[in-house]
């Protein structure tokens, strides 16, 4: 039995394995210090990097936390400190339903909110997109982890004569924060490579953009128009971008689970 | 234990530390959990300056009594209360009285240490007054070292006031609890089981404690240990089924019972 256990772990983590070794094989070669740093090159020609496609995930990546952040935190804790109204039931619903929209969709939400009404795509969008698609995650999280902090927390502060308020807001919040930091960097890596909800949001770009109302690139949109072209070095860069992509989700899932290290012992 | 012994002077701080102190009094004091009826109309008075003990087997009502005093009871979901109970003379049950400010006047310590677990000794101590708006360095530092000189533990913690509030022993933490309470400066303080969870050395401690404390903040101590109330405490009241079955003078209670249903208890025929 223990024996078929470990070969189902096994099973479980090859995938993975095969992914991760295929990845550096292809793409560690096109990676280079002009791969950060340089703009796409015109079509055909070698050379040219992704450096604006790797900002630009972070911008969206920060727009997506100035959204789905604030919001989802409150959202999380308002749930577990009152988790029996309608209300309450009703947000977890939309929620759990929310989590399971198909991407694309979601992609369409943000077309129809931001880019039709500017008549442009833009970096807005894709931020809003990809902020719509934290939410579910950023709150179910924080009301898992609020939920853990001890009665008795709650108890010693409000017995000092601390409103209920100030107690969520400078009690528990920081007892769980923690933990609600280590849900919303899982939820950024998740939102970090998804290419459906940004194909008609962020759109992509070939250029340096800073202008909110204008398309930016991001790593998945790169990866995808460089995969489907017709040119070789295109394609390298593109495995290059896919690896630089799966290893910034490693690093933050890594430094994910050191901040769950660092949460206070709730049991 | 040399230590403890030099540092005789809880009461003078806890005497800088606190304003007043008075009695408290319920009347008629009902309260449901829900459909159920957990306290049957309680009259009982707390003299000021004693400390008083309730005694009672499990589930007798005697922590539901104690947290009707802070207001606590009715932060349960489906919890009820009704009757009065009078701190300095006024109700604190009448419409319109905020209980936030109720619980900082009636403070309480648990039966379980609790230390804020992200906050250090000197944040925990001074948890009280700054998240009610207090910003003065200075006069934190005054109040958190006389908390913490009146619950016996500044000797032991001085040196470590930055350190988590955790990482203090059973004992100690029950200690900064009580700091932490006396910190705002409350009338009274209620003490639910503050030593059950703690050693037996700690226990006498905390026990020794609450004596001196009572000189100038009044105590209420619930205990399901009949010889620490014997210990502690100057009266006692006897709690069975959510009544008051007697109140009286500690020793009187222990040594001639006026209800059978007391002396039964006092002498171990139950509970």
């Amino acid at each position: 039995m223990a024996g078929l256990a470990t070969l189902s772990a096994l099973v479980v983590l090859a995938p993975l394995f095969f992914v991760l070794l295929f990845l550096m094989r292809t793409g560690l070669g096109a990676i280079n210090l002009e791969f950060f740093t340089a703009l796409p090159g015109p079509a055909g020609e070698p050379g040219g990097g992704m450096a604006n496609a790797i900002v630009g995930t972070m911008i969206l990546g920060a727009l997506a936390g100035a959204l789905g952040i604030p919001i989802g935190v409150l959202g999380g804790v308002f749930l577990a400190e009152f988790p029996n109204t309608r209300l309450s039931h009703a947000t977890r619903f939309t929620a759990d339903v929310m989590a399971g929209i198909p991407s694309i969709v979601m992609g369409l939400f943000a077309y129809i909110l931001v880019v039709l009404p500017l008549r442009h795509f833009s970096t807005l969008a894709g931020g809003i997109a990809l902020g719509v698609m934290l939410l579910p995650t950023v709150v179910r999280t924080t009301e898992e982890i609020v939920r853990l902090v001890p009665q008795s927390v709650r108890e010693a502060s409000l017995a000092l004569g601390i409103p209920q308020w100030r107690t969520q807001l400078s009690v528990i919040i920081p007892t769980a924060a923690a933990g609600i930091v280590t849900g919303i960097m899982v939820g950024l890596a998740r939102i970090a490579g998804e290419t459906a909800p940004l194909l008609f949001t962020a759109f992509g770009n070939r250029f340096w953009n800073w202008d909110l109302l204008k398309p930016i690139a991001a790593l998945p949109l790169q990866i995808f128009a460089y995969a489907i072209s017709p040119f070789e070095d295109w394609h390298r860069q593109a495995w290059a971008g896919a690896l630089v992509l799966v290893a910034l989700v490693l690093v933050v899932n890594v430094a994910a689970r050191y901040a769950a290290g660092r949460q206070v012992r709730l049991r | 234990m040399k230590e403890m012994e030099a540092e005789r002077t809880p009461g003078r701080a806890a005497a800088a530390l606190i304003d007043h102190t008075g009695g408290i009094e319920a009347r008629g004091v009902h309260a449901w959990f829900d459909q159920v009826h957990a306290l049957r109309g309680i009259d009982l008075r707390i003299t000021e300056r004693k400390v008083t003990a309730i005694i009672g087997p499990s589930g007798c009502g005697k922590s539901t009594f104690l947290r009707c005093l802070n207001r606590m009871h009715e932060l349960v979901p489906g919890a009820r209360v009704n009757g009065e109970v009078l701190l300095e003379g006024r109700d604190i049950y009448a419409p319109g009285i905020d209980p936030v400010l109720i619980r900082r006047q009636v403070g309480m310590v648990f039966q379980k240490p609790n230390p804020f677990p992200t906050m250090s000794i000197y944040d925990n101590v001074a948890a009280g007054l700054k998240l009610a708006g207090e910003r003065g360095r200075h006069r934190l530092d005054q109040v958190v070292e006389q908390s913490l000189r009146a619950a016996v533990l500044w000797d032991e913690v001085k040196d470590r006031l930055g350190k988590a509030g955790t990482s203090l022993s059973g004992g100690q933490q029950q200690r900064l609890c009580i700091a932490r309470a006396l910190a705002v400066s409350p009338e009274i303080l209620l003490m639910d089981e503050p030593a059950s969870a703690l050693d037996p050395a700690s226990t006498l401690r905390i026990e020794e404690l609450a004596r001196e404390l009572a000189e100038d903040v009044t105590i209420v101590i619930v205990t399901h240990n009949m010889q620490q109330a014997a210990r502690v405490s100057e009266q006692t009241g006897f709690f069975l089924n959510g009544e008051l079955v007697e109140f009286g003078p500690t020793q009187r209670m222990f040594t001639n019972p006026q209800d059978k249903r007391t002396e039964d208890y006092i002498t171990g025929r139950f509970g």
